[in-house]
């Protein structure tokens, strides 16, 4: 068999799973996100700079660095994110898993700029039916959407409520809350679901290879087995 | 234009349908034989570390990039086509393997009046039950002709079932409503995980005939006619929208690459975008000279051959024959020619959403694993009692939830969609949580056509092909009698509460669906109303085949991607049999 190959048409889909993309690396403005250590109660973090690194509950604040945000709009999507999946007695939530990691990274990527989405024109409106045919990618649905969001995070929680609220109905919002989802379970190498809070919380064990031995057993109980994720687990403290 | 060295055969696609052709040609002649593959090159190595559902459930790894090529899409002739900009109700694959990567890997047949569609259904129920815009024909080629290829393409991918109706005997525990099998599977059925279970002793409570979903994840260490060995699957449920980490489920990848590499007569050239069959025109039809394509340095590049064979995908094989002049394309209003016609997807929905107090475990699982009923079939129901005709099949599969597909999934009593009570209710019900799937024929219809859109454009600046597509009356009565019926069927798995489908309105192509569409350069036994003859033969031009869905006149209730590999092999042995000894139409 022979191959020629490096056409643009196959070059992504031979990407690893992991995309540090380079794009947010040209980015010249460099912010970082404080976040309080102590409520993390030591976490696995992903930096793109650092790789996976756990963040020990001694320190009291973590610099995480942002790669499309600035540190306002983050602080403001993370107060967002926490009140689309709150902290309360059904468990840790957003700020936690560190959902707003995950959306940093993924709007610093490809898909961010809509790289993957057809995006020649003529934009026209049809049948809802079609999806989604506006022009805006998700980068600019979110620097929008963030306009209505001015000083979100000093408000208190029910005024937070009542902001999301007047902002349900919109595709910055429908983006937000897909993106929480997202961030809470992801595989912990693309930001979100640190220390694998998000799959704790509903009992999914992560990528295990093989469920040969359990698939038809214990029907009608909970299978509840401690997660794995594609970043190796948990790092050396010696990383920190 | 750069020429290259002549081959004997060019195949345009690397899927399913133009590898198993080039493994056959390699393995059984001294052709040349070239594919050509516009994505990139893949092995089952690559998967090792992909069970990343960020990547390949949300955001479509596995899939044609759809900045480079989509299709428009509109309801109907009066309405202005518009792009689907992202993958949406279908997932076209890319790369060697195609589609046949990241599918599910359920492989059942079509029941045998699938065939003859026209004809059973009129005998049965009268033309006057069709439905006037109909546009159903008959296939040129009837179950028994194709049992045995239909025996080979399981052999080959070592499919996992039990089977009911083995040469015409009945066995309980199989689809006893099946047509008849020469042998039984090469492998036995798949392990059935809970929720699937609750849903085969829930069907026989109601008198319906459950039996193990027909799976090309097998069940256990495999060897195929060409010696090549795959492991039992694992239910590791990173299955549909994954390549298989350890090459357990079917794939081209692993189940025919490691033949043709064997082969020196044999060469895949990936990069390669194929835009044009190049043929001479002649007073009867044409001949085929070789492909054009655009290669990975962005050349333009003419690729002489003697045979040209088709199988890049449904609806691009149909694009590719309108690009290069090659038939007469389809007018719905004059109801002449024939290339674009007959275009089909398939009743394809969840059911019904089902909430039970009991944890499902459904994290495990395979795409090939769970339970069907054959008991909404064709061949099964009485339509005389019911307000549409044909039918499908009702399944309880336990494919492997991932969390972000199937988080925030709640019973209609929780209201909210956000904060804390959502959450709280999202994170009881996630494992609690399961769904009835149908997937039931389409009728073809005169007004669901393809053809070339006039105003969106590809990466090579061709035009893409646009789709005039919509349900009708029978494609919904069907769905909500699908709905009730497993509705009737959840609450006898045990149930405590449950949300019904809203059923179908308009085509739409927001949400995923399957990736069954089918027809545009249907096989039929006249040239006035087909594209292909039953060989999958050009009526006009011999010396070009169409392999794949593209050639199905219309959907049926089983996936296609079984009948594909059985008429690949029919195809085969038709070039070497008959074909090469005497080229021309067969």
């Amino acid at each position: 068999m022979d191959s020629e190959f490096s056409h643009k048409a196959g070059q992504r889909r031979t990407a690893p799973a992991v995309d540090p993309s380079g794009e947010a690396r040209l980015m010249p403005r460099r912010q970082f996100l404080a976040v309080s250590a102590a409520l993390l109660g030591g976490v696995v973090l992903y930096s793109p700079e650092q790789g996976l690194f756990c963040a020990a509950a001694q320190d009291q604040v973590l610099h995480v660095p942002l790669r499309f945000f600035d540190s306002t709009q983050a602080l403001i999507v993370g107060a967002a994110v926490s009140r689309i999946f709150p902290s309360d007695e059904s468990g840790p939530g957003a700020k936690e898993a560190g959902v707003v990691m995950y959306i940093d990274r993924y709007l610093a990527g490809p898909y961010g700029s809509d790289r993957h989405r057809y995006t020649q024109g003529p934009f026209e409106s049809g049948a809802g039916e079609l999806g989604y045919q506006g022009k805006a990618s998700p980068r600019e649905i979110y620097a929008e959407g963030l306009k209505d969001l001015a000083s979100f995070d000093c408000l208190e929680p029910a005024q937070q409520d009542k902001a999301l609220q007047a902002i349900e109905s919109s595709l910055f919002f429908s983006l937000l809350r897909q993106h929480t989802i997202e961030g809470m379970f992801c595989d912990p190498v693309h930001g979100g679901n640190a220390d694998m809070l998000g799959w704790q919380l509903i009992g999914f064990p992560g990528p295990r290879m093989s469920n040969y031995d359990d698939v038809d057993r214990h029907f009608g109980e909970a299978f509840r087995l401690a997660p794995v994720s594609l970043g190796s687990g948990r790092p050396s403290e010696a990383e920190e | 234009m750069k020429t290259q060295p002549s081959v004997d055969v060019v195949i345009v696609g690397g899927g399913w349908a133009g590898l198993l052709m080039a493994k056959e040609l390699g393995s059984r002649s001294s052709l040349s034989v070239l594919v050509l593959e516009r994505g990139g090159p893949r092995k089952t190595a690559d998967y090792f570390n992909t069970m990343d559902e960020v990547e390949n459930w949300t955001r479509h790894r596995m899939v044609q990039d759809f900045s480079l090529e989509t299709i428009t899409l509109r309801h109907n002739d009066a309405q202005r086509a518009l792009p689907l900009r992202q993958p949406g109700s279908f997932l076209p694959g890319t790369g060697v393997g195609g589609a046949g990567e990241h599918w599910g890997g359920v492989c059942d047949r079509m029941s045998p009046d699938c065939f003859e569609v026209y004809t059973k259904t009129v005998d049965k129920y009268g033309a006057r039950r069709l439905p006037q815009d109909h546009s159903i024909q008959d296939w040129g080629v009837t179950y028994d002709e194709m049992e045995p290829f239909y025996t080979r393409a399981e052999r080959l991918i070592g499919a996992s079932g039990r089977a009911g109706n083995l040469r015409g005997k009945q066995i309980d525990g199989g689809n006893i409503f099946e047509g008849w099998r020469s042998s039984e599977y090469p492998l036995p059925p798949t392990k059935i995980p809970y929720f699937s279970s609750l849903f085969d002793s829930a069907a026989k409570s109601l008198g319906y005939h459950p039996y193990p979903s027909p799976a090309a994840t097998p069940s256990g260490p495999y060897t195929n006619p060409d010696g090549v060995t795959r492991p039992g699957c694992t239910y590791c449920g990173f299955c549909e929208r994954f390549g298989c980490m350890i090459g357990a489920k079917a794939q081209p990848t692993n189940t025919l690459l490691p033949v043709i590499a064997k082969h020196r007569n044999v060469s895949v050239r990936t990069g390669a975008w194929v835009r044009r069959i190049v043929f001479d025109r002649t007073p009867k039809g044409g001949k085929a000279r070789g492909v054009s394509y655009v290669n990975a340095a962005g050349e333009e590049v003419f690729q002489p051959a003697d045979l040209v064979i088709l199988a890049s995908w449904t609806l691009n094989n149909t694009k590719l024959l309108l690009l290069s002049g090659v038939g007469q394309p389809y007018n719905p209003a004059t109801g002449k020619g024939t290339l674009g016609r007959n275009l089909t997807h398939q009743v394809s929905l969840s059911t019904v959403t089902a909430f039970f107090e009991k944890p499902l475990n459904r994290f495990m699982g395979s795409g090939g694993s769970g339970v069907m009923i054959g008991d909404f079939s064709s061949n099964v129901l009485n339509h005389n009692e019911l307000s549409f005709i044909r039918g499908g099949i009702l399944q309880a599969p336990s494919h492997g939830a991932g969390p972000i597909g199937n988080f925030g999934i709640v019973p209609k009593s929780v209201e909210s969609k956000w904060g804390s009570a959502w959450k709280t209710a999202a994170i009881a019900y996630y494992d609690r949580t399961g769904r009835l799937a149908f997937q039931g024929e389409h009728l073809a219809y005169k007004g669901n056509y393809m053809d070339l859109d006039p105003n969106y454009k590809d990466y090579c600046g061709d035009p893409l092909v646009r789709l005039t597509l919509d349900w009708r009356e029978n494609e919904r009565q069907m769905a909500n009698f699908a709905i009730a019926r497993s509705v009737a069927v959840v609450r006898a798995m045990g149930a405590k509460e449950w949300t019904p489908s809203l059923g179908l309105e308009s085509y739409d192509a927001r949400t995923y669906q399957s990736s069954h569409l089918q027809g545009g350069t249907i096989m039929g036994k006249s040239p006035e109303t087909s594209v292909v003859n039953p060989y999958l033969q050009h009526w006009q031009v011999p010396n070009l085949f169409v392999l794949g869905g593209s050639t199905f006149p219309q959907s049926s209730s089983a996936r296609p991607t079984l009948a594909i590999l059985a008429f690949c092999h029919r195809t085969a042995d038709a070039i070497i049999d008959r074909y090469l000894k005497s080229p021309g139409p067969l």
